[in-house]
């Protein structure tokens, strides 16, 4: 029997097995930021056990409230700074240089086919899109993680997702996981990985492989995972280029990574997306889904595009598309937060910032901030946000808002309106 | 080891998340003790009051599926460490909620939605309590005059970090 790509990774880093059906695992990469690590270096500490496992393998951001906004973030900020310079760890990115962790840390190369990851942040599945095991965490298994590099799993069940067909115009990968979340509800996929493949995934960039992993967790998922492929190694060339004489190796040695034909799955989904309208979430679940045609006509107060989700620079582009030469209604707040310094940069140059600030657009630093409500754009009781993040839980993004999940071009035609549009009709 | 057990919280609802458990808002708290009075504040449930000493008093909560859903933050278990409820008792829970509850030394038990319902036949009795006993995988629930008492399963791991008092000093003792 073949296996899983889950599978081929739990089975290349088990470092111990103390009981049947608990797994414990070597972790390739422990990425921390501001919010949930602070508590884990002040208990380290308490303990008498503030140490690293490896400086090299630990990554760092500050990115959930950034700036810090008042004196409590600020300190979480220093515990984190301060934590980095004392252990001496390589890769940490502070003011200036930081950015979304599930945006930067992939933009800098650090997830390669075949890693495991963990990070105390439930959107760590993210890193699945490079063919990696990647699993959100909580502050102890995050300190364990610090301390000693393991990690304990039950061994997740894999459910196969194939995405057939071919993306119709203005629907866009935000959109498939949308109607992939609806599929599964917002616990189909607990204690399961979400693989996802066929021909829409193929054809796919890293950065929407990465926006469909993203939101495995709003099923449930312990991590996304897409097979590595050409496109990984192309994305990741500039960062691998030493390792392999050529890209035709790279991508041959990271094959071995990509789930067997025969490997057996708990479920099989084939889902046809090729009749797939833009959508949109109503309630306050990720799996309450509709068409934009439904939703059309409801008003908006805000609209955010940003996010791990959706912040990256094709979303950039895709929104800029629409918005040029164009203003959002005047009863509309837009805020635009570019995932990372990076992704910043490439919009100041490729001219998409003019078009957002043209607009009518708030330009904001790379942050988490409006996603969960911290700082940069959070709601008043009653208000409505358009927003290309991923959960709309109530209150998510301020306590008695609302929340509408969609992709960025149904959020700039949306901010256009003023309220729930079609992005179809601009393109 | 912790006291598992005390006065129930029953909250009827699916799909209870990390949010209503305990706003982002305050994930800028240091400790957890700052957390305390915090305690389920944003729940969407009607007629629940978070302010109310049946919520503070509490010493476990029984309630339906996928209970912890949403964000990673360790502030859930938290928030019901610090005010006393150690053992949470449900049809089924988010991953990393679950894990986050054995961690720290605290149980997160799965009962099928048959036993559930039984537990919630428990609700109006002003005095239900329930008391967990973790080494034998047994609970008893009594109130109303009445008592019932049932095996649940854990896994032999989530068991061992329970009677470890959690996974810190586990893991670095044996890696």
């Amino acid at each position: 029997m073949g296996m899983t790509t889950a599978q081929k990774i739990f089975a290349a880093h088990l470092v111990d097995e103390p009981f049947a059906g608990t797994k414990v695992l070597g972790i390739d990469v422990v990425m921390c930021h501001e919010i949930t690590t602070p508590i884990a270096i002040a208990d380290l500490m308490a303990r008498g056990k503030d140490r690293v496992f490896d400086t090299t393998k630990i990554k760092a951001v500050i990115d959930h409230v950034t700036p810090s906004k008042d004196s409590k973030t600020a300190t979480q900020a220093k515990m984190l700074r301060d934590w980095a310079r004392r252990h001496d760890i390589k890769d940490f990115f502070d003011i200036g240089a930081n950015g979304v962790c599930h945006a930067i840390f992939p933009e800098k190369g650090f997830i390669r086919p075949g890693n495991t990851v963990i990070m105390g942040d439930s959107h760590t599945c993210t890193h699945g899109a490079f063919g990696a095991f990647a699993a959100g965490v909580g502050t102890t298994d995050l300190e364990v993680g610090i301390l000693k590099g393991v990690c304990a799993f039950r061994e997740p069940k894999t459910i196969r997702i194939n995405l057939n067909g071919t993306l119709p115009k203005g629907v866009y990968a935000k959109d498939a996981i949308l109607r992939v979340i609806s599929e599964l509800t917002v616990n189909g996929a607990t204690d399961r990985v979400i693989e996802f493949g066929g021909p829409i995934v193929d054809a796919m960039t890293m950065e929407s492989r990465m926006t469909l992993c993203n939101m495995a967790i709003e099923a449930g998922g312990t991590s996304g995972i897409c097979a590595p492929d050409r496109v990984t190694v192309d994305y990741l060339w500039p960062f691998i280029s030493d390792s392999f004489a050529s890209k035709e190796a790279a991508v041959a040695e990271y094959a071995k990574w990509a789930s067997d034909a025969d490997a057996e799955y708990d479920k099989v989904i084939d889902l046809d997306l090729s009749n797939l309208t833009p959508l949109c979430t109503f309630g306050y679940k990720p799996d309450q889904v509709k068409s934009i045609e439904e939703m059309a006509g409801t008003p908006v107060d805000q609209v955010y595009v940003g996010s791990c989700t959706n912040g990256r620079i094709e979303d950039l582009r895709v929104a800029a598309q629409i918005l040029k030469g164009k203003k959002i209604a005047p009863t509309v707040r837009g805020i635009l937060s570019p995932a990372t310094p990076q992704i910043y940069k490439e919009a100041v140059a490729e001219g998409l910032i003019q078009i957002f600030m043209d607009a009518g657009f708030c330009v904001t630093n790379p942050t988490c901030g409006a996603c969960l409500g911290m700082s940069n754009g959070v709601l008043a009781e009653g208000e409505v946000c358009a927003s290309t993040t991923n959960r709309n839980f109530m209150g998510r993004m301020g306590k008695g808002g609302m929340v509408h999940l969609l992709s960025p071009a149904t959020a700039a035609a949306s901010a256009i309106e003023g309220k729930l549009a079609d992005p179809r009709k601009y393109l | 080891m912790k006291k598992f057990g005390g006065p129930v919280l029953f909250l009827d609802r699916s799909d209870i998340n990390t949010d209503e458990i305990i706003p982002a808002k305050y994930l800028t708290e240091i400790t957890k003790e700052d957390l305390k009075p915090y305690l389920l504040e944003d729940l969407k449930l009607p007629g629940f009051d978070p302010k109310s000493d049946k919520t503070f008093g509490a010493g476990a909560v029984v309630t339906r599926a996928n209970f912890g859903c949403g964000s990673s933050r360790e502030h859930a278990p938290w928030v019901f460490e610090v005010n006393g409820i150690h053992v949470v008792i449900a049809e089924s829970f988010a991953r990393i909620f679950r894990q986050n509850m054995f961690n720290c030394g605290m149980a997160a038990i799965e009962l099928a939605p048959g036993q559930i319902d039984r537990l919630f036949t428990f609700a109006d009795a002003a005095d239900a309590t329930i008391e967990v006993d973790v080494a034998n995988t047994s609970l008893t629930i009594k109130g109303g005059g009445r008592e019932e008492s049932m095996q649940f399963e854990i896994s032999p791991f989530d068991k061992a970090l329970v009677l470890a008092g959690g996974w810190v000093d586990y893991a670095d003792s044996k890696y």
